[in-house]
């Protein structure tokens, strides 16, 4: 797809089963994701995307196939902690992941299974905390803070621990249109910043913010390609199970109606195209 | 009023006072030192000039009086009970009887000094949670665990589970004053009856508190591994308590105090 960086991760002809479920979860999943790609990842409720995450830091291991991080296969116990250190995962639930009650606690977390030195730690954990902008709470009892913002927290918990890629299932699915903004605001920094990013998502407009779109449906890889195409590909999105967004609704019916603009990632965009019309 | 109001004891609040200052270590072995020391005085002005102690700890840590007055509430009913059964049944001077009970001047002493002794011991529990962070608190058990790790005692994993359980009662808490009211809604009752219908009342909040504390569980699992967690490797920590000067003036001044109230409690 991109021609950007090295390749992160590597899924091959993945298949994975859940114990009691007869039906895999993935079926012979081939992709990759280069450093610095933003891709999401969409598909129905059970249609694998949280398989996928987990599969991708060696939480689950494939039946079949192989995942590997900078090559390293997942299955290799021994570097097991390199694998996790550069795949960053959050969750869907902020409170779910908060291991201490103190921000700056939780957030030390991830550097201190690393076994590195409080200095070293604190630098960390003061770097995470001011990427996404809570350095003044560092000493605030977790629970406290808003869902945005424990959102924040925990994905400074995973930047602390300084990885090439962020998957994000879901992460702003829990938490009010407010705090999901600001999360999405700094997922698009974090990009910017070089991060690579898969980000898991239910919300077509979260989509539009990427620039590859993975479609999921049950276990199978349906479509992989830029989110304009998907969009514009009716069958696909009733295959897939997704709604267009109601910009993309607009944006179409805009071009039935011979009003044409580009594609827009945001209603900003799309603003700002239609006051330059002429 | 939610349930994180309650329950006080475990709730700790980041001051910078002389208390939250002292290492985590001192504090809690003072507290339980204290705690015993409670059951070694058996007088009751001793007693009182121990309370006293507790108060100007307290004082010094900032706790606000409501905050102490409120960790009582879950003692309550033990506290009322000890004091019924106290004032009739010990026998000495009688002062007041009627309906063939008699309140005797020892039976009001005696009660008075084990609600002294009880709310003591919540005081000072009060207080400890109240000036000293749950992961310090852990951290001071850690390192009292430390010898039996030679013996294959999992002293850290311990540990990290206290700190984790702790962090997880606000959580909690606010998760049962969700469920109590989405029950409430459906036309449950949890006020009327006797004890046993209420204890009754209150499955249909067990339950789906315990069903997601499992899934809670399951995703906190999940999530620490991805955080590079894995059970049994060298942790290293980002605060490393070390003994200073203020630390030995306490225990000095601790041990000062125990002494002179146990000298006068055996006078």
């Amino acid at each position: 797809m991109s021609n950007k960086g090295l390749r992160l991760l590597d899924f091959e002809g993945v298949t994975f089963n859940y114990q009691n479920q007869s039906a895999p979860a993935v079926k012979g999943c081939t992709f990759n994701i280069r450093e610095g790609e933003f891709v999401s990842l969409v598909g129905h409720n059970s249609s694998g995307k949280s398989t996928i995450a987990k599969l991708s830091n060696g939480l689950l291991q494939p039946k079949e196939g192989q995942v590997c991080v900078y090559g390293i296969p997942t299955t290799d116990q021994e570097r097991l902690i390199e694998i996790r250190a550069n795949v960053g995962l959050v969750f869907q639930n902020p409170d779910n992941q908060t291991v201490a009650s103190l921000v700056e606690d939780d957030v030390a977390f991830g550097p201190e299974n690393l076994n590195l030195p409080p200095e070293e730690i604190r630098k960390r954990v003061d770097e995470a905390l001011s990427i996404v902008g809570l350095l003044h709470l560092l000493k605030h009892p977790v629970h406290h803070l808003s869902g945005g913002q424990k959102q924040l927290v925990a994905i400074a918990g995973i930047l602390a621990i300084k990885p090439k890629l962020l998957i994000l299932d879901e992460a702003t699915s829990l938490i009010d249109p407010k705090g999901r903004k600001q999360v999405l605001e700094k997922i698009k920094h974090l990009h910017k910043d070089g991060y690579a990013i898969v980000m898991i998502t239910h919300r077509m407009e979260e989509v539009l913010l990427s620039e590859r779109s993975i479609a999921l449906e049950k276990g199978n890889i349906i479509f992989d390609g830029k989110p304009e195409d998907l969009f514009s590909n009716p069958p696909l999105l009733a295959r897939a199970g997704l709604e267009r967004p109601p910009l993309v609704q607009l944006v179409e019916s805009l071009s039935g109606n011979g009003i044409n603009v580009p594609f827009p990632k945001d209603e900003n965009e799309l603003v700002e195209a239609l006051c330059r019309l002429k | 009023m939610s349930l994180a109001n309650f329950v006080t004891i475990g709730q700790f609040v980041p001051l910078d006072t002389p208390i939250h200052r002292l290492d985590p270590r001192v504090k809690l072995l003072l507290s339980l030192v204290l705690l015993v020391f409670i059951f070694v005085v058996g007088k009751l002005l001793p007693l009182l000039a121990l309370f006293v102690l507790a108060m100007v700890c307290a004082a010094l840590a900032k706790v606000p009086l409501m905050h102490l007055v409120r960790g009582m509430r879950p003692i309550l009913i033990l506290i009322v009970l000890t004091v019924v059964i106290q004032l009739f049944s010990t026998s000495g001077e009688p002062l007041l009887s009627f309906w063939g009970l008699t309140i005797t001047k020892e039976g009001i002493l005696v009660s008075l000094f084990v609600v002294l002794r009880l709310i003591l011991l919540v005081s000072i529990s009060v207080i400890l949670t109240y000036a000293t962070s749950p992961l310090d608190l852990t951290f001071a058990l850690e390192s009292f665990m430390l010898p039996l790790k030679r013996i294959g005692f999992p002293a850290s994993e311990i540990a990290l589970m206290m700190s984790i359980a702790l962090r997880f009662i606000p959580t909690l808490l606010e998760e049962t004053d969700k469920i109590i009211k989405a029950q409430t809604s459906r036309g449950a009752d949890f006020s009327s009856g006797g004890v046993i219908a209420r204890a009754k009342s209150f499955i249909p909040v067990l339950i789906p508190l315990f069903v997601s504390a499992f899934r809670r569980a399951d995703e906190l699992a999940d999530a620490m591994e991805s955080r590079c967690f894995i059970t049994g490797e060298k942790r290293s920590r980002l605060h490393v308590p070390k003994l200073g000067l203020n630390d030995f003036v306490a225990v000095a001044l601790c041990v000062v105090a125990m002494a002179g109230v146990y000298v006068w409690s055996i006078l």
